[in-house]
């Protein structure tokens, strides 16, 4: 048997054994959509694990020196805006329902509806793009990003206006001391030297980049691959498809409902705990 | 369809069927991508290779003269980072995992191909990256990437690096997913858990470690490229960091990446000596759930790697307590595999040596490993060259002999071509004993107390070196042997006539070699047997194929 | 050629016993190795496939009896051995009493040993036979680590944190000091001898300020004076007031309350936010660099923090002034 007879035959066998091989929704190692749709539910599971743990590395590591340095991670994340922080939670909240309709649509082969409801997604997920992009020019700008220019001067003019934070000078040294104020009455917790201030500010910012930065890569990833899933809806839709894979929709959906949850992890402990 | 009839070399199968380059770089098929595995950690395995050439060489003297220090530690690092994570870590799992997975349970593919292809770019892409960093000046942190040496002093490229071993990492990640979901969802009817080869189970307790700690070491390589640079102090003190904490991140994955390397081999061990004993393996469930016990203890061990640096008694109490618990299942091993061998009927053929080599050299890795798990040793041996010689007598004597026995015992399969069985012996043979020459010395060295990563040593201890020294030379020799003869056996080896060449049972054996088609079988088979169904083990000759006890038919079609 | 090493020497009690567990655990290693191998090869040789000869009936492949005893078998030996082991490490590693305590500070790439009576040494550790020694190991760049392989015993030196390491030298002789961890360039050169002399001889050495070996020179911050030989503590009460401590602490006319740190080596420190924390090297050290991090109960956190303003070499003699003060009786233990 020559190669292209084996090839032929092989395309033949697969276009014939009574499953959707022809069509390409079934992979051609799966023997039933059943094997397939479970298959990619478990992996995608799968792959959800590996998540957690990726982000519970990192949520530890956070935890460590939130209790470490309880004051100034206090005082670093008064300079977050919660509205800002307030607004994305509700705008990734309701893109989570709309993949929840976007999903029951594909279930039901109702390919504009699902096509309206990714795209409704899709406009969420910007719209918390573009909020995250004004949060970091705000971090920019007050040279809260811990790169070459970071300085942790609007952290201490904040604190200070706010009664929690008090400089002092010793021996010709200057020193900031941590506290509350309540009825006028300053009480010092801690005192800190301006470097160590820094220090563990930045460590506050660095620890809030990298976590949002990671979590806004996994947006902007489930954004493009959003994307490709409105055009084949629409593709589908323009066609008439009767029938289409609901599976990818329902994969990403399961995606995307991490990228929420994981913010929604995010979200108070870098924002809201301690105020 | 009718049977495809064996009709000698020109038969089309995987590897003939389509030939251009893209056929290769963009296949989806199972077996071509465990080939370009192959062929990239092989050349991944000579590089780390040369880099230990170049180790020995040096200690071949007590005064470091041969290199710098500088370049001394640029050497051992490169031979750690290549080896670890561009050779062991992906070595049976990317290649005889993605070759034999789908064979051994009767599927036409992994469950996700397209994530099988990924894979492997991303790992090439890590590769790249590493070389890169490599070629650019090299970096000098050892494989580990302690803290807060390597995020405060240390030069070099090791971001770079790092964003390299961070890729590879999410390669083997890919891997796992897809081996779980293909050996839960992809057996074949008939095929039910305790019919599993258990080579397969082997694959499916890596997959777990792969799945669930590397993403742990992705994160925490990343968050020290992030400290190198920004200057958060995450890990450095001077910045307000903890370094221990980092100790606690790495080991966490890289203790359980010890089992990613281990566990493969010794599902392999299990099919070899299967095979040429004739005889299934004794204990199946005991061999199989061991290995699920110590990918989950293997979780819980990661802080007999920091005695020594002052944590918590009681913490260290209970990782020691876990690491004498996580012995028992490599022993239950050895011993079922000793209980196979018994009353069976065995053939001395290459893979074999291999195997019985791993067993001799695993026994003595895993042994010294109680030197190690005893707390008021450890402290005494950790960071010397015990250490050292223990982990190359599990991970080399254990991690490679299980690969190589792997080749020898798949090679007709894969390629449909005998390896030179005389080579192959002699091969073995330098193997095994250039190994316990390089490395047994080793734990003299260790016990005496001279410390790991020296450049330069004290006059007494010179005369073990050279020894040891003198052994790399027989076992690189051993190393290259195979290199050479298995690549002249692609075109000049015996061409493999007859259906399954060692009288092996399991489903990969079925099919003709090399495997025909890029859909493995032609239908799909249905199970009704056992694994290892090797039956009388009084019939004279284990090399008369039986009529296809395995497969009874065809399902659809 | 015949006096080629085997085994290290053996100069500490610690070492005797961590030998014999060494030796004892090699015993059963050796015993399971050769059951496995001598049994692997003699199996394979005699079920050979041509072997037509031997007996292969009955060949039953599972049996959970033998299963659970080679699992139990095992199992029991190294709970035992487990035992064995953690309870020697813990009597070794847990805080002991009645030590000799040298200061030992690593850095790229050398080692400083610190005598309490003032004596430095670089590289080198002078210590005396027959003497409980408690080495406190801190470093002041990357991870190293201190490791004496006559005695058996090896302490990383981390960054930030005193790592406590006991053993009693017992034979008088010079042995190797090696750093352990890799530490970057030259690890391999930070090595040294650790000499122990008979107490007699190590007195005499001591009283001679270290045998013309490093004496008490002028560390890099204030403190120490020059030329004088003083101890440890002496350096400390020097450096306590070139940097001003002396204004609030040990100043019975003192404007602020502060905390008597007469009582604070070996005591048990009540914080302000209820916990109860050990007055020791740790404790010191922390509450000099960075005193908000535990508040001593009943008072306010008014000291000024001193990170990057003091060097190792400097807590470590501030931590033998304050220890000193409380040996000495001024009110301590």
């Amino acid at each position: 048997m020559s190669v292209k007879e084996l090839e032929k035959t092989a395309t033949l066998e697969h276009a014939t054994d009574g499953h959707h091989h022809g069509d390409g929704i079934l992979g051609e190692q799966f023997e039933t959509m059943e094997q397939q749709n479970t298959s990619y539910l478990i992996g995608m599971w799968a792959f959800i694990v590996q998540e957690v743990l990726f982000f519970g590395a990192i949520f530890a590591a956070y935890a460590i020196y939130r209790f470490k340095y309880v004051m100034e991670f206090t005082l670093a994340h008064h300079e977050l805006s919660v509205p800002i922080g307030t607004l994305n939670t509700f705008v990734l909240l309701f893109s989570s329902y709309t993949m929840a309709r976007a999903v029951r649509a594909a279930m039901q082969n109702r390919h504009k509806r699902q096509a309206f409801y990714l795209f409704l997604t899709f406009i969420f997920a910007g719209v918390f793009m573009v909020n995250k992009y004004f949060e970091y020019s705000a971090k920019f700008e007050h040279h809260l990003f811990p790169g070459g220019d970071y300085d942790a001067h609007s952290v201490v003019h904040h604190a200070q206006e706010k009664g929690e934070l008090r400089v002092v000078e010793e021996n010709g040294r200057e020193f900031y001391e941590l506290g509350k104020t309540r009825d006028g009455q300053f009480t010092a917790f801690t005192k800190v030297t301006p470097e160590e201030f820094e220090q563990r500010t930045r460590l506050f910012f660095g620890f809030y980049f990298v976590m949002t930065g990671l979590h806004g890569l996994h947006v902007l990833i489930g954004m493009i691959i959003i994307g490709v899933l409105i055009g084949r809806a629409w593709i589908d839709h323009l066609k008439n498809k009767p029938i289409a894979d609901f599976m990818p929709v329902e994969m990403t959906g399961l995606y995307w409902h991490l990228v929420d949850i994981v913010w929604i992890f995010l979200f108070p402990l870098l924002y809201l705990i301690g105020r | 369809m009718a049977t495809a009839t064996y009709t000698g070399t020109e038969k089309p199968n995987y590897l003939n069927w389509k030939t251009s380059v893209a056929s290769w770089l963009l296949t989806y098929d199972h077996k071509r991508i465990a080939i370009l595995y192959l062929v990239s950690i092989s050349v991944f395995f000579l590089m780390g290779g040369l880099a230990a050439a170049l180790i020995r060489m040096e200690l071949a003297t007590p005064r470091g003269d041969l290199l710098t220090s500088d370049i001394y530690n640029k050497m051992f690092t490169t031979h750690g980072v290549i080896m670890i994570f561009l050779f062991l870590i992906p070595s049976i799992p990317a290649v005889f995992g993605n070759f034999l997975l789908p064979l051994m349970i009767g599927a036409r593919d992994v469950a996700f191909p397209r994530l099988n292809l990924l894979s492997w770019y991303f790992f090439m892409a890590g590769a790249l990256m590493v070389l890169i960093a490599l070629f650019r000046g090299g970096i000098d942190t050892g494989w580990t990437f302690y803290t807060p040496y390597s995020s405060s002093f240390a030069k070099g490229e090791v971001s770079l690096a790092i964003v390299g071993v961070f890729l590879a990492g999410f390669a083997s990640i890919f891997t796992g997913i897809n081996f779980l979901v293909t050996i839960h969802k992809m057996r074949a009817p008939g095929m039910t858990w305790f019919r599993l080869p258990l080579f397969v189970w082997a694959m499916y307790a890596t997959s777990l470690i792969q799945v669930l700690g590397t993403p742990v070491v992705a994160i925490t390589l990343l968050l020290v490229a992030v400290e190198r640079t920004f200057r958060i102090g995450i890990f450095d003190p001077n910045l307000g960091g903890d370094p221990i904490l980092y100790q606690h991140l790495f080991w966490f994955y890289s203790h359980p990446a010890v089992y990613i390397m281990i566990l493969p081999a010794m599902g392999v061990i299990s099919e070899v000596i299967s095979a040429f004993s004739k005889r299934r393996v004794f204990g199946y469930h005991f061999v199989a759930f061991s290995s699920l016990a110590i990918a989950i203890i293997g979780f819980l061990v990661w802080g007999h790697h920091m005695f020594s640096t002052g944590q918590s008694m009681y913490a260290g109490i209970v990782f020691s307590f876990l690491t004498w618990i996580v012995a028992i299942p490599s022993a239950i091993k050895t011993f079922n595999w000793m209980a196979t061998i018994w009353k069976g009927r065995v053939h001395w053929d290459t893979p074999m040596l291999y195997a019985l080599g791993f067993m001799g050299l695993f026994v003595i890795g895993g042994l010294t490993g109680l030197h190690l798990a005893a707390m008021a040793t450890n402290v005494h041996l950790t960071d010397t060259y015990f250490i050292v010689a223990h982990f190359h007598y599990v991970m080399v004597g254990g991690a490679i002999m299980g690969y190589l026995a792997a080749l020898h015992f798949w090679w007709p399969k894969m390629t449909g071509r005998m390896y030179p069985e005389g080579w192959g012996k002699l091969a073995a043979m330098l193997v095994f004993v250039g190994f316990n020459l390089t490395f047994f010395p080793q734990f003299i060295l260790g016990y005496m107390g001279m410390p790991r990563r020296y450049h330069s040593y004290p006059e007494e201890w010179a005369v073990l070196n050279v020894l040891s020294t003198a052994g790399s030379s027989v076992l690189g020799l051993g190393y290259l042997l195979p290199v050479i003869y298995l690549t002249w056996s692609l075109k000049y080896g015996k061409v493999v006539t007859e259906r399954n060449p060692w009288g092996a049972r399991g489903l990969e054996w079925e099919l003709v070699d090399p495997v025909p088609d890029p859909h493995n079988f032609e239908r799909t088979p249905i199970v009704t047997r056992p694994a290892y169904d090797y039956g009388h083990p009084e019939e004279p000759t284990g090399f008369v194929p039986k009529p296809r006890p395995v497969v009874v038919g065809g399902k659809d079609g | 050629m015949w006096n080629i090493p085997f085994v290290p020497p053996t100069a500490s009690e610690e070492g005797v016993s961590i030998s014999i567990l060494y030796w004892a655990i090699t015993a059963l290693a050796v015993v399971f190795g050769a059951i496995v191998l001598f049994g692997v090869i003699y199996l394979a040789v005699r079920y050979r496939a041509d072997n037509n000869a031997v007996d292969r009936s009955n060949a039953v492949d599972s049996d959970l009896r033998v299963e659970l005893a080679w699992t139990l078998v095992p199992l029991v030996l190294a709970l035992i051995i487990f035992g064995w082991a953690a309870k020697l490490y813990a009597d070794i590693y847990a805080p002991r009493e009645g030590y000799y305590e040298v200061f030992v500070i690593g850095k790229q790439w050398m080692w400083h040993c610190q005598h309490p009576n003032g004596v430095r040494e670089n590289n080198v550790l002078t210590l005396p036979a027959g003497r409980l020694v408690k080495a406190s190991i801190i470093s002041q760049d990357v991870i190293h680590a201190f490791s004496i392989p006559a005695f058996r015993v090896k302490r990383d030196a981390v960054p930030g944190r005193y790592n406590a390491m006991y053993f009693t030298p017992t034979k008088p002789g010079e042995y190797h000091l090696f750093c352990t961890e890799y530490c970057g360039t030259k690890h391999s050169e930070m090595i040294g001898k650790v000499i122990v002399l008979p107490e007699e001889e190590f007195q005499a050495w001591l009283e001679k300020g270290g045998q013309g070996l490093a004496t008490a020179t002028t560390s890099t911050g204030g403190g120490a004076a020059a030329g004088g030989t003083l101890t440890l503590a002496q350096q400390g009460e020097q450096t306590f007031k070139a940097l001003g401590c002396n204004a609030c602490h040990m100043n019975p006319n003192s404007a602020v309350k502060v905390p008597d740190i007469t009582q604070t080596w070996g005591n048990d420190i009540p914080l302000a936010d209820g916990r109860t924390v050990k007055g020791d090297e740790a404790y010191i050290r922390e509450s000099i660099l960075n005193p908000g991090a535990k508040i001593h109960k009943g008072f306010q956190n008014l000291m000024p923090p001193y990170q990057g303003q003091v060097s190792e070499e400097q807590l470590v003699q501030l931590i033998a002034y304050i220890k000193s003060l409380a040996d000495s009786g001024t009110g301590g233990n």
